[in-house]
């Protein structure tokens, strides 16, 4: 509880509009600007990597080239130009820390206008926080406690080194090298990311949590995540992410992959706030990514939640592969779109076992000029008998300028599936805003809180920590959308 | 005076439905306003609340001292102007604690006074909610999702009760009710009567005023009003219908 109304008191510090806009001045080591082969070869060189790794590099980047943009999505954008930009940034000094007392002060700056500082973060009871500015992750906290249970949570560029049998095992095991242009993108260039393995029969002790952030400018940012729930695992892990404001937009193209085997149990929480650019479209995030888990033992479970309220364009639909028998994959979903944002997002549910369930709630409110779209896939394979999906997809508009569209996709090869898929429009209707106000809300308070009622099957996904920094966010980001 | 309104002049739509009507209130009293479908009772209620497409063309109505045209909705909310509404709107997914409790800070916070938190709220509603039969399970449902008739009136109470407000405007609020609910409502608004508040009951029917009695009755028909008297005012319209009070007056 206490954690919560911290959050609470640091979200409502941090005031009305988008106020994460800010940059810190750390001298930055970049590779050139562009991409080639040599960038390649320099990001991996930076982090000490093995031949093995280099390859694999080499390898989706050389497939990369060959590769087009996905255009199917229901988004429009000017053309990245990928030899634009920096693909690699991190602080200048790259040392660990033993102590917050020699961390760069700027850096702890950062997170305390971000409301998150480290020095508080001890106090957000049974949260450990793998806290990466930008490319390189510089502190890592409860790790003695995670290590008596013996779950490794570490950069991924240290996994790399220090656990590369785990690391080679599962890498690209989710999401091919060559799954899509942006993962494959990622996998040439990814700087740094978590690595999470949970063994046999532990059930983590505490939440896990990363704070993603974009600070160098015109740097894309590339995380690379990579969970594994070995049999008989639970770890339930929390991402949140802010980002400064900048003019120019930014590529954010992460991948994350989720392993569940046997009766594992993964619980992925995503709370997403890049810079959605301003109240004339200029500037904000691109954010493609990538997210996929593989409920590869019978019995596992992976559930996915997300707040996404950032970015300027958001392409993104974290999936569940229910590959073994009995398996369990949830989706719940809210996506904000204000202003020019655009998103396309959804999930895929791919019934490979038997008996296989899974389950879809989303939520797309729309205000100002924005466009969101559902974009899902129910699909159930010859041998998935029995499988159940439930799909429930609700569109909210604010005002006469924005967009709902949703595009699901039923694919059922077995007879004896069944899919249901439910959706509704509709409008935050006048009666509601005018009883609100009479009661003497304002016109934004009364909006959060009607389209929180709205979110509310999805906001009792996440956990206490960033329930409360989502009910905020929600207001926050609606900011301006009626009136 | 609590409430000065002079010759006012409000259209929907275009269409003209307050034609010119005037009447004052002092502090704590209570005044009815009787009169037939359409004659306008609905339209003076949303006037007064300030609601989105209730255009006043003419005419002035002064609340306390301000200009009450002039204020924002959730401005005359915070000053104390109520409106128990008729149907009471329906937000899914938002407890009606929850809902009471953001209502209850805004309005202190525009009064520049402290707001108060979860435990202070829960105390400060439950005190008030028992007397109007209103527990704990139903301060947890979706605001007003599948309440009945009577108990979304007497949460309309429970509001009033909760925001204190100097006027309160009723429109209809027994419209709907059995005898029983209606006599519950109507005792908890009889409870609420001070000398420093004064109320507004619009109704269609006398019944309501059995339990509320009224400092004056008021007669709208066309916009207008066209006949005014004491609480016996409102039992000669029970006796002769409303067609016949109106003939008379015009």
């Amino acid at each position: 509880m206490s954690a919560g109304s911290d959050t609470k008191d640091q979200v409502a510090a941090l005031g009305e509009k988008y106020k994460y806009g800010f940059v810190t001045d750390i001298e930055m080591e970049r590779a050139p600007k562009g991409l080639n082969e040599d960038i390649v070869r320099f990001i991996s060189a930076k982090k000490g990597e093995p031949d093995w790794m280099l390859d694999w590099r080499m390898a989706a980047y050389r497939r990369w080239c060959e590769m087009t943009e996905p255009s199917w999505a229901r988004l429009h954008y000017n053309k990245i130009d990928y030899q634009a930009s920096y693909y690699y940034a991190a602080p200048k000094s790259t040392d660990k820390y033993k102590d917050l007392a020699e961390v760069d002060p700027k850096l702890l700056d950062t997170y305390t206008k971000l409301g998150i500082p480290l020095s508080e973060q001890k106090m957000l009871a049974g949260v450990a926080v793998d806290a990466v500015f930008d490319s390189v992750s510089v502190a890592t906290t409860f790790k003695e406690k995670l290590n008596q249970a013996g779950v490794i949570f570490c950069p991924i560029s240290e996994a790399i080194r220090e656990y590369p049998e785990l690391v080679r095992k599962y890498l690209g095991s989710v999401v091919p090298v060559t799954d899509n242009f942006f993962a494959t993108l990622n996998s040439a260039v990814f700087s740094d990311g978590t690595f999470v393995y949970v063994p046999k029969g532990v059930r983590c002790p505490m939440e896990l949590s990363t704070y993603f952030r974009i600070n160098a400018s015109q740097t894309g940012q590339f995380e690379r995540t990579l969970i594994v729930a070995d049999e008989g695992a639970y770890v339930s892990y929390l991402e949140g992410c802010t980002a400064p404001m900048r003019d120019e937009n930014q590529l954010h193209a992460a991948v994350v992959e989720l392993v569940a085997l046997e009766n594992a149990e993964i619980k992925y929480s995503t709370v997403q706030n890049w810079y959605p650019g301003d109240e004339e479209g200029k500037g904000g995030i691109y954010n493609f990514v990538t997210k996929r888990g593989d409920c590869r033992g019978a019995r596992s479970k992976i559930s996915w939640t997300q707040v996404e309220t950032g970015s300027a364009i958001t392409w993104k639909y974290p999936s569940c592969i229910l590959r073994g028998d009995d398996t369990v994959g949830e989706f719940y979903s809210i996506a904000i779109t204000n202003n020019y944002q655009q998103a396309d997002t959804g999930t895929k549910m791919i019934h490979l076992g038997k008996n296989t369930r899974s389950r879809i709630i989303s939520k797309g409110i729309s205000a100002g000029r924005a466009q969101n779209t559902y974009r899902g896939l129910v699909s159930v394979h010859p041998r998935a008998n029995n499988a159940r999906n439930y799909t429930q997809c609700d569109s909210l508009l604010i005002g006469g300028k924005c967009g709902a569209h949703t595009v699901p996709y039923i694919e059922s090869r077995n007879p004896t599936a069944k899919v249901e898929h439910e959706a509704t429009t509709s409008k935050i209707a006048e009666d509601q805003l005018f009883y609100c106000l009479q009661r003497g809300m304002t016109q934004e308070e009364a909006v959060a809180l009607i389209v929180n009622g709205f979110c509310k099957e999805v906001l009792q996904q996440l956990p206490m920590e960033f329930a409360v920094e989502a009910q905020k966010l929600v207001g926050i980001s609606l900011e301006g959308s009626v009136g | 005076m609590m409430l000065e309104i002079k010759d006012l002049h409000a259209s929907v739509g275009g269409k003209e439905i307050l034609k010119g009507l005037t009447l004052s209130m002092r502090a704590g009293e209570v005044h009815a306003i009787m009169g037939p479908n359409g004659s306008g009772k609905s339209t003076l209620s949303y006037v007064l609340a300030g609601r989105e497409g209730y255009e006043v063309t003419g005419g002035s109505v002064t609340y306390d001292g301000h200009d009450l045209l002039a204020m924002k909705i959730e401005e005359r909310a915070a000053k104390g102007v109520f409106l128990a509404m008729q149907y009471p709107v329906e937000i899914p997914g938002v407890t009606t604690l929850t809902f009471l409790k953001t209502a209850l800070n805004a309005q202190r916070r525009a009064r520049g006074e402290p707001e108060l938190d979860a435990m202070n709220i829960l105390k400060f509603v439950r005190q008030r909610a028992t007397a109007l039969q209103i527990n704990e399970e139903m301060l947890k449902r979706a605001l007003n999702v599948g309440f009945s008739g009577g108990e979304k009136k007497r949460l309309e109470i429970l509001q009033m009760k909760l925001f204190e407000p100097k006027l309160a405007i009723l429109d209809e609020t027994d419209s709907g009710l059995d005898i029983d609910a209606l006599k519950l409502v109507a005792e908890g608004v009889e409870a609420l009567r001070t000398p420093e508040r004064s109320m507004l009951v619009i109704t269609h029917y006398q019944r309501l005023l059995n339990y509320i009695v009224p400092d004056r009755v008021h007669v709208l028909a066309d916009g207008r009003i066209v006949a005014a008297g004491g609480k016996e005012l409102a039992l000669e319209l029970e006796a002769k219908g409303y067609a016949d009070v109106i003939k008379v007056s015009a």
